[in-house]
């Protein structure tokens, strides 16, 4: 599966962070599917490294941490919201440091291309004290992400690299160089008021990490991610990631500041690039965060509307900054939305429930796609897990009437990801009619592209490995009225089994179980694979 | 500033839209060019519109090609030229589906990479460079049809041209 490497190639920002994490010797990737981080880790492993999913985004941030503390290099990757469940790992990781250099990636999605939030992730910098840096193509997605890994090390701290959907997604050019290797091979260090953190030992953790802060910020006021570029004295850019590029193409002559380390701030270097122009906007996609903290430091810089901080920046939408043009944008041509693909198992559930009028609490997945016509059968969707906590709610305190028509519904992989915790809430806390869950288990991680998790019993690669069954978690954690039903194979049956379970008044989990269509001939194809090995062993 | 060409690829999940911008981009890449390319892939599922940027020349600075800046715009499925028109500058080039719809067969799989032969005959990368980018984005067991509705595709370009 490796691949023939060349000096200068044509790269998405994902597999020049693929690359350079190989090339930086990494030993161990991790992380959880979400879009638009999902082909980091797909690439790290076609170039040979060892990649693997976990099961959500905390215990993938957990395990990088643990190979870090271990002294080895450990890529840890999600999207933005995969960060929030991470958080926890996130904010001690920085008063434990680390070893080994880790670099978590945050693929932001500024005008959400395909997330439920748009939600600035350089805010996750300044709360947990992490060090950040923000490449601004592919080449700098490589050159950071080696950067990155050699910071890491040096100051003791993870990294943070931040990406966004059009550095992740977009194609550049990238030349190779070699980039800074390890200094050590993993070696178990005792270090317990380092690594244990009671609060005896996190008190001076948390000073050790303003230390580590304060000499990482001297270091960025000069250092090779801090890009200064002087050109025209009427005009200064403050930037960082993609805008940069927005920025030259509508002012070409102005002169630039990208921070490429974007926390902490050289606060310095920017003092001195300010005094140099005449004007200087700071120009940032997302919230204001530049703009507040440069405000603080006294500086006079202009910043942009806050019609701006909705939706992606673009070089009309960077002109229309620099040149306060406050005239209406044109709307976003409406294309054809996506669709549940004809032949999607997740159809007959849809319209079951539909049919059924009943209130959906539903959750993150192609299924999601359940809400459209002609099905209209989803009443909630926050976030990767919510369907069952919240469905569990509404039963709590909805008239009976209603309360009883209450069902949730949940994708395989997001069951694995952060449905199994909802699940024992339903057991320890039952809402007076029982409850419905439903879990549409198409044997693969669908709406990122078709990912394997522990439900599949198959690892990144495809090959098998040890396999979570739902039907035994369900039992084992105590639920009686568990049906497992191929929802294509008879309407009639599917429409009977949700009636029965919501009949029952008692706590019910139906398992819908057919594979995606677009997934099932390669998922035949891994399956004969695994068959033909076992034979040949035995 | 240095001319840069800018192409939107535009068509439905499930029609080869990335693909056909990958071999664009790829072939500008062999032709010695600095390249940018960009989109918005997101969900799996099949059928929803899909837009990709390519932009090359001497030196490219953003991925994204705004309103009314495209040089040409090659859209492989009927009902998504009206949506991306808005893209194309007032003398650009649009590439439409009907375009090889008179070309005899070709299989359904290969529209993209025919209309990829219609918008080479606008664009200066050499045609064997433009087979060498079909060749690196396809299974050799697609190569021998792409590179014929390639070739099909220039065919019609130039009858309708001449
Ligand atoms: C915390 C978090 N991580 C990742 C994602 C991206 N994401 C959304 S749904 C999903 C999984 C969908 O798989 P599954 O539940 O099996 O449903 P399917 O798409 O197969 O129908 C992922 C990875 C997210 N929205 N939030
Ligand atoms: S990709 Fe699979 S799960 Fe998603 S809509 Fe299509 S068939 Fe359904």
């Amino acid at each position: 599966m490796t691949r023939t490497l060349h000096e200068r190639m044509l790269l998405s920002g994902n597999e020049a962070v693929a690359l350079a994490a190989l090339r930086s010797g990494v030993l161990l990737g991790t992380g959880y599917p979400g879009t638009p981080s999902t082909e980091i880790l797909e690439a790290f492993a076609a170039l040979g490294g060892k990649a693997q999913w976990a099961p959500n985004e905390k215990v993938a941030l957990e395990v990088g941490l643990g190979a870090a503390f271990g002294g080895a290099r450990a890529l840890v990757t999600m999207k933005h919201v995969g960060v929030n469940v991470a958080a926890d790992v996130l904010f001690t990781a920085t008063y434990t440091g680390v070893s080994g250099g880790l670099v978590l990636i945050s693929a932001d999605d500024p005008g959400m291309a395909s997330s439920q939030n748009e939600q600035d992730n350089r805010n996750y910098a300044r709360a947990a004290g992490v060090i950040m840096l923000e490449p601004a193509d592919s080449q700098q997605a490589y050159d950071f992400t080696g950067a990155g890994f050699a910071l890491s090390e040096k100051f003791g701290l993870p990294v943070m690299l931040r990406m966004t959907t059009r550095v992740c997604h977009s194609k550049s050019i990238v030349t190779q160089s070699p980039l800074p290797q390890p200094q050590a091979t993993p070696n178990f260090k005792r270090d317990v008021p380092g690594r244990v953190m009671i609060p005896a030992h996190a008190r001076p953790a948390h000073r050790r990490l303003r230390e580590k802060l304060a000499r990482a910020a001297a270091y960025a006021e000069n250092c090779p991610q801090t890009i200064i570029e002087k050109g025209s004295k009427a005009l200064g850019v403050i930037t960082s990631g993609v805008v940069i590029a927005h920025a030259k193409e509508v002012a070409p002559d102005a002169s630039f500041f990208q921070l490429g380390l974007s926390y902490p701030l050289p606060l310095n270097a920017i003092k001195e690039f300010v005094a140099s122009v005449d004007r200087c906007v700071v120009v940032e996609e997302g919230d204001p965060i530049l703009e507040t903290e440069l405000r603080a430091a006294g500086l006079n810089i202009e910043a942009k509307p806050e019609a701006f901080r909705f939706g992606e920046l673009n070089a009309d939408r960077v002109r229309r900054i620099l040149e306060h043009d406050n005239s209406p944008e044109a709307a976003l041509a409406a294309g054809k939305p996506p669709m549940l693909c004809e032949g999607c198992s997740h159809r007959p559930v849809f319209e079951t429930l539909n049919k059924l009028g009943c209130i959906v609490s539903g959750d993150i997945g192609c299924y999601t796609l359940g809400v459209l016509p002609p099905f209209s059968a989803m009443d909630s969707c926050v976030c990767m897990g919510a369907s069952i906590g919240v469905g569990l709610g509404l039963r709590h305190v909805l008239p009976p009437e209603q309360a009883k028509r209450v069902v949730s519904v949940i994708g395989d992989s997001t069951f694995i990801h952060s449905g199994l915790t909802g699940l024992a809430e339903m057991v320890y806390n039952p809402p007076p009619n029982g409850h419905v869950l439903m879990i549409l288990d198409n044997g693969t991680t669908a709406m990122t592209g078709q990912q394997e998790h522990p439900g599949t019993g198959r690892d990144l690669l495809h090959h098998p490995t040890g396999h979570v069954r739902f039907e035994e978690v369900i039992h084992a954690m105590g639920i009686r009225h568990v049906v497992t039903i191929d929802p294509m194979a008879d309407a009639v049956a599917l429409e009977n089994a949700i009636i029965e379970a919501l009949d029952s008044g008692q706590l019910a989990v139906i398992v819908a179980r057919k594979p995606c269509i677009l997934a099932a001939p390669k998922i035949r194809v891994y399956e004969r694979a695994a068959a033909e090995k076992m034979m040949a062993t035995e | 500033m240095k001319k840069v060409t800018n192409v939107v690829v535009a068509g439905l999940g499930g029609q080869g839209v990335v693909k056909a911008s990958d071999i664009l981009a790829d072939a500008a890449f062999r032709a010695g060019m600095d390249v940018k390319k960009s989109e918005i892939h997101g969900m799996s599922q099949r059928g929803g519109s899909v837009a990709s940027d390519v932009r090359f020349g001497e030196r490219v600075n953003s991925p994204m090609i705004t309103r009314g800046e495209a040089d040409c715009l090659l859209v492989i499925a009927p009902d998504q030229v009206d949506v991306n028109r808005h893209v194309l500058k007032s003398d650009g080039v649009l590439v439409s589906p009907d375009t090889v719809a008179n070309i005899g067969k070709i299989q359904a799989k290969t529209v993209n990479v025919a209309l990829l032969g219609v918008l080479s005959t606008h664009l200066d990368i050499p045609v064997p460079l433009w087979e060498e980018a079909i060749r690196a984005n396809l299974a050799e067991k697609h190569h021998k049809l792409n590179i014929e509705a390639f070739q099909r595709g220039r065919e019609a370009a130039r009858s309708t041209q001449a």
